[in-house]
């Protein structure tokens, strides 16, 4: 078949599709191929499942944290059932069980999964590569403080670490601390200032 | 893994290419519709040992799991990977010319 750079739908093939055929790609192909034949899936549901996915990104964690600060009745909600919380403002969680932890003047906390890569993925995306690397995984629970300075965040000797390791059936979201001076900001200008790490604990929101 | 000693945190992200996207979906998809849980998913991860964390990228790990899975629950059989693999492999040298049949 003549091959002209543009996939099915006329984009640009992605760089990577250019690279030789590994082992792994092709039983990506061959997997697909023989679930859509055995009629267990069809090509749309793929499709569908990668747009929804696709679709989730740190903006609709933020709008979450956004709400929550400007709306103390929320917040309390969010912190007692961080999914219902979520579904309220429309976003699909699906059977994810999440729990909203709060960073206060006294706690900061932090996120990881020390199996393997569980993370909010239903709110927040995919995770960052990083997330799911070994250095982080071995070493967020054990040297935390040590960590989070390699991300450039310094916090005061005082501050307690909270590391919460997630699981398949529970996943984590830091709430983190609203910054001062953003009294007078809307809502959305105040997602706009959080950030994934924020919100996995690895940052802080922007200042304005 | 938590609490080993490590190096510092790689701090490159990538975008998914096409392919890990659709590892990605056949997992969630596979999990919706029963065929395993992500248990079973974990489990096969295990049993590649420590060798593949180090070799394997992190959606190749997937797809051998999810396939591991599918074999197990006999919803394909190993021979019909392999012809359709092999079938596969001669489509085109790069994954853009191979990915559809």
């Amino acid at each position: 078949m003549p091959h002209d750079h543009l996939s099915p739908s006329g984009h640009p093939y992605r760089k990577d599709d250019d690279h030789p055929l590994t082992y792994w790609q092709t039983m990506e192909i061959a997997v697909r191929e023989l679930l859509v034949e055995k009629q267990i899936l069809t090509p749309s549901e793929i499709t569908e499942q990668i747009d929804t996915m696709d679709a989730r990104s740190p903006a609709n964690g933020a709008a979450v944290v956004a709400r929550a600060w400007v709306d103390p009745d929320f917040k309390a909600r969010l912190l007692q059932d961080a999914s219902a919380a979520s579904r309220e403002m429309g976003f699909d969680l699906g059977p994810l069980h999440l729990i909203a932890v709060e960073n206060t003047k006294e706690i900061h906390n932090l996120i990881v999964c020390t199996l393997c890569s569980c993370y909010p993925r239903n709110l927040l995306g995919l995770p960052p590569d990083w997330y799911k690397t070994r250095a982080y995984r071995s070493r967020a629970v054990r040297e935390p403080r040590k960590v989070l300075e390699e991300f450039g965040l310094t916090l005061p000797k005082e501050t307690q670490i909270r590391v919460h390791d997630s699981t398949a059936d529970m996943r984590y979201i830091v709430l983190p601390a609203r910054p001062d001076g953003t009294e007078g900001l809307t809502e959305d200008a105040l997602a706009a200032l959080v950030t994934r790490d924020s919100m996995i604990g690895t940052g802080l929101p922007r200042q304005p | 893994m938590g609490g080993t000693p490590a190096g510092p945190v790689p701090r490159d992200d990538h975008d998914f290419a096409l392919w890990e996207k659709r590892v990605d979906a056949l997992m969630v998809l596979c999990g919706g519709k029963g065929l395993f849980t992500v248990d079973g998913l974990r489990r096969a991860l295990e049993d590649m040992g420590e060798d593949a964390f180090e070799t394997m990228s992190y959606y190749e790990r997937w797809i051998a799991a999810i396939n591991q899975n599918l074999l197990e629950s006999g919803t394909y059989s190993i021979e019909e990977l392999g012809a359709r693999m092999d079938e596969i492999a001669r489509r085109g040298p790069s994954y853009g010319e191979a990915q559809d049949g």
